[in-house]
């Protein structure tokens, strides 16, 4: 269990990173990330919800008896997810309309309950904001990193429609890649999905590993520092 | 699992991948002779072009698994998995239409999941599948057989129109290709016409399926055949499939002949052989025990009828391959054959 900020943060947005390692929240994930407008939608929805549950569930982590705890998450995540859902279709019209049905799916998000039981019902309110926050952009991370994969390869696009996110007069951060591009529907299509996502597990896995070689081979070039490095590498 | 090897001495059979590889492309060249004969060099420079992206992708993959590129590359298994891909290709398909589809299945179908000896799926239908699913429009544009006796088109006119996509005689791909007859049945019993107006009005049909596909065909056939006498592959799949479909083709046959064709149009149309004989065998992806290998032969010839007569896609072989070589493991290991001097029923 992390216990100071800056491991809270390191949790959410690497080493236990909600889609990466927890692989939770999968069904939007791999749903709606076919644009980079419509991940970063969901994600920062998600977001918002989960900053908001983790931090009401810490006030009342005293007050609810254990035995009715999952009730009273749900019934507080609902009511965020609601008045996210409100708030979208009051300034976001469109992209809620393109998101649909998956941003009252977030309340079925396991990653928020998880979050709310595993974290908010035992720590304290800053804690639990901090750790719903980067849990949420750790998320987000992930799905616009996947939807900017997924839009690049099937359109050859890139935040195409910002408009809808952005407002109107932000057309210009549309990028176009390519221009006669043909399209790589499979990109777009759900296979596109799962297998964009498990090169993106696989990057961050090899990165860790990296990471870890490095850090063992360290110490071992401190203590014998010429050309003994090799070894270490390979 | 650990194979416990009986004492010595063993015999070597003297089969090797490579052997059994070679053994395959070789069955595989008299068809692709008939079928350039057919339809001109596109089959040629495609193959040669995936050849070339599969060596390619083969020796990037071993090098990033850090494998030994010698064993690896000469085996041939990259180099066929190419050839049957490119045989699956529109021969005047444009060529990074085979570069993605043979990368695709080399990268991401085989090294991937492990390597030669690994994969769960056939290789070259996932990377075929790839492009069926993402470029409808290119994967379906083939040409009919009769082309070359209207027209003279050479080899470098061919290595234009798939390169440059620049095409002779002011003609563009819409032109010049045409529906299989196996997808033109499909669009024309749409129409509500018979079979057998069918067949007779369009030129694309010959004896039993389309004219010069059949004949590719008959040689695949040969070429299958071939292999059977070598060993190389057994007769369980290529039979259960071509039997199942003569089975169901025939019930409904008999039972509405206006809207069913003849058993004789599934099993010679479309990649009914080549899928039997040179796709399914797959010693890596297909069932293993000769119980196994029947029941997977009977889902393949299944699943091509039933999609073939009321899916959504004219030909069903790649989805057929695939669908079963998911199955493949849960069949192995409902059929493993009786170990000798163990009782019957028991383990």
């Amino acid at each position: 269990m992390a216990d100071n900020p800056k491991d809270i943060l390191n949790e959410g947005l690497w080493r236990n990173n909600a889609a990466l390692v927890q692989l939770l929240g999968l069904c939007p994930l791999l749903a709606v990330s076919g644009t980079v407008v419509n991940a970063l939608g969901l994600g920062l929805a998600t977001t918002l919800v989960l900053a908001g549950s983790n931090v009401t569930v810490s006030l009342i982590r005293n007050l609810v008896r254990p035995e009715l705890r999952i009730p009273t998450f749900v019934l507080i995540i609902a009511s965020f997810v609601t008045a996210v859902e409100l708030l979208m279709k009051a300034f976001v019209y469109d992209l809620y309309l393109i998101l649909g049905i998956f941003i009252p799916l977030i309340v079925t998000n396991c990653v928020i309950i998880a979050r709310a039981e595993s974290f908010a019902s035992k720590n304290h309110v800053g804690r639990s904001l901090l750790d719903g926050l980067s849990m949420g952009v750790g998320f987000t991370l992930v799905l616009v990193a996947l939807g900017a994969m997924r839009e690049v390869i099937g359109h050859g696009t890139l935040l195409a429609q910002a408009e809808l996110m952005f407002g109107a007069g932000s057309e210009w951060l549309t990028i176009t890649l390519l221009d006669d591009y043909r399209g790589f529907l499979l990109a777009i299509l759900p296979p596109g999905a799962f297998i964009g996502l498990g090169l993106l597990i696989a990057l961050k896995n090899v990165i860790d590993r990296r990471h870890e070689t490095r850090r063992a081979a360290a110490p071992k070039a401190a203590a014998a520092p010429s050309g003994t490095e090799t070894t270490a590498t390979s | 699992m650990t194979l416990q090897t009986p004492p010595p001495p063993h015999i070597h059979s003297g089969l090797r991948i490579s052997h059994i590889m070679l053994q395959v492309i070789a069955a595989l060249i008299p068809a692709i002779i008939c079928y350039t004969w057919f339809f001109g060099w596109g089959l040629i420079i495609n193959t040669l072009l995936a050849v070339l992206v599969a060596l390619a992708s083969e020796a990037l993959m071993l090098k990033l698994r850090q494998r030994p590129l010698r064993p690896f590359l000469g085996d041939g298994s990259a180099v066929l998995t190419a050839m049957l891909l490119a045989f699956c290709i529109p021969p005047l398909a444009p060529w990074w239409i085979t570069v993605l589809g043979v990368a695709f299945a080399l990268i991401v179908g085989k090294h991937l999941y492990g390597g030669l000896g690994y994969n769960p799926f056939n290789p070259a239908m996932v990377g075929y599948v790839m492009l069926l699913i993402s470029f409808p429009l290119e994967m379906t544009s083939w040409m009919p057989p009769f082309i070359l006796e209207q027209l003279e088109i050479g080899f470098v006119d061919t290595l234009g129109m798939i390169f440059l996509n620049h095409f002779p005689y002011g003609l563009s791909i819409d032109a010049l290709s045409s529906a299989t007859p196996l997808d033109a049945m499909k669009t024309d019993l749409g129409l509500n016409k018979t079979v057998s107006e069918i067949m007779e009005s369009n030129a694309l049909f010959g004896d039993f399926a389309g004219t010069g596909w059949e004949w590719v065909g008959n040689w695949l056939l040969l070429g299958g055949v071939y292999l059977i006498y070598k060993r190389v592959i057994s007769w369980h799949i290529p039979l259960a499939i071509i039997g199942t479909l003569f089975v169901i083709g025939s019930f409904f046959f008999l039972m509405d002949p206006d809207t069913y064709p003849s058993p004789l149009f599934h099993i010679f149309g479309g990649a009914t052989i080549l899928a039997a004989f040179f796709i399914a065998t797959d010693p890596v992806s297909a069932s293993t025990t000769p119980r196994g290998r029947i029941v997977y032969g009977i889902g393949i010839g299944i699943i091509i009828y039933v999609i073939r007569a009321w899916g959504g896609y004219p030909d069903a072989v790649a989805f057929a391959v695939l669908l079963m070589n998911m199955a493949a493991p849960t069949i192995d290991y409902y059929t493993q054959p009786r170990v000798y001097g163990h009782a019957r029923g028991k383990d």
